[in-house]
């Protein structure tokens, strides 16, 4: 049952990823397309974790903390530089 | 492994999936920057912390040590998402992104 | 010199150990030196960023607070689902909302809270620390939002940080 539930689960996560390319692509504006990349973080991070599931293996989850980490800086550097021209000052 | 931690793991993957879903599709079809900012801060948030927890249940039901690393991520996700939400929605407003015609209200010059 | 070797920030050193420990997945002699090591450093590099005030003065009612917050983070979610998937179209609202906190560090657990709670995102707060811009995406009446952030969070907040 876990097997089932597990593919319709990420059948379901790369929809969602696909929808947030159409967004990425489409914009009209550049928050939206910062907007858009976010989410794809955070749809990375949960897919890692379904892999993880999937393998039945620990070892990805320090990676999709790194991508946490690094997805929530990234969108800051750019909500930053959108606002102000520049990262750092 | 049990059939209840089964019943709730599949639950709760199948849960998270949606809400991931749910909030990529409100990215894709509300009409303005503003209204899409609801979507991915609460649902997908929702979303990745439910398969979070059906992951802990998992690899405690296999007989693993109890993942204190995803509820970290989780813990993480819940601090950082309002916070890149108000750095997009004050960067919105000083490119002075368009609302649809029916907000009430207006965003503040910045 | 030896202010140096003083722990200026202890709620957020104690943070900063647990987290350690968390992530080097359990105790060991070598993660609790350099838990205890980061836990020293990491306070005395971002001293300048801090502010002077103590924050906190109920510590005791953070859990409860917490806990409220994580219902309505779930109660939310379905909200919003709801509004995304309905055909009709949400009647979004900018609402400025006038703050009674005082503290910093009150205004922005305010402000993340409601950014992860019932269809509300907020956007910005004023120069003066005294409003806060509020986008609400489904609202008939500005007055209804205010009242219930205010009975909901801004109260238990306001008894906390006294």
């Amino acid at each position: 049952m876990i097997t089932i539930a597990l593919n319709l689960t990420i059948a379901m996560v790369i929809l969602a990823a696909l929808l947030n390319v159409y967004r990425l692509v489409k914009g009209p504006d550049e928050p939206d397309r910062v907007l858009a990349i976010d989410t794809l973080n955070i749809n990375a991070i949960a897919l890692i974790i379904l892999l993880g599931i999937t393998l039945s293996t620990r070892m990805y989850l320090e990676s999709a903390l790194l991508i946490a980490v690094m997805g929530f800086v990234s969108t800051v550097a750019m909500a930053k530089y959108l606002k102000r021209g520049s990262v750092i000052e | 492994m049990s059939t209840l931690a089964e019943y709730a793991i599949s639950a709760l993957l199948l849960f998270g999936g949606a809400f991931t879903l749910i909030g990529a599709i409100g990215l894709a079809r509300l009409p303005d920057f503003y209204t899409r900012l609801h979507g991915p801060t609460k649902a997908t948030t929702v979303g990745v912390g439910s398969i979070m927890l059906s992951s802990v249940i998992y690899f405690s039901a296999i007989g693993e040590k109890i993942g204190i690393s995803e509820i970290l991520i989780t813990v993480f996700l819940l601090m950082t998402a309002p916070v890149s939400a108000n750095m997009l929605a004050k960067a919105a407003m000083h490119i002075g992104v368009q609302t649809t015609k029916d907000t009430k209200g207006k965003p503040w010059e910045q | 010199m030896f202010d140096r070797l003083s722990f200026p920030q202890p709620w957020l050193s104690l943070i900063l150990f647990l987290t350690w420990q968390i992530l080097s997945d359990g105790l060991s002699g070598g993660s609790i030196a350099l838990g205890l090591f980061l836990a020293w450093l990491i306070p005395q590099i971002t001293h300048g960023f801090w502010p002077e005030r103590p924050a906190f003065v109920k510590t005791w009612r953070m859990p409860a607070y917490i806990l409220r917050v994580l219902m309505d983070i779930v109660v939310a979610s379905f909200s919003v689902a709801w509004l995304i998937l309905s055909p009709r179209p949400p009647r979004p609202a900018f609402v400025c909302y006038p703050l009674k906190l005082e503290h910093p560090l009150a205004i922005s657990i305010l402000a993340s809270t409601i950014s992860l709670t019932p269809g509300t995102v907020s956007a910005d707060v004023s120069d003066d620390n005294k409003t806060l811009l509020i986008h609400a995406l489904d609202a008939t009446d500005d007055q209804e939002v205010i009242d219930a952030i205010y009975n909901r969070y801004e109260k238990p907040l306001m008894e906390m940080f006294q």
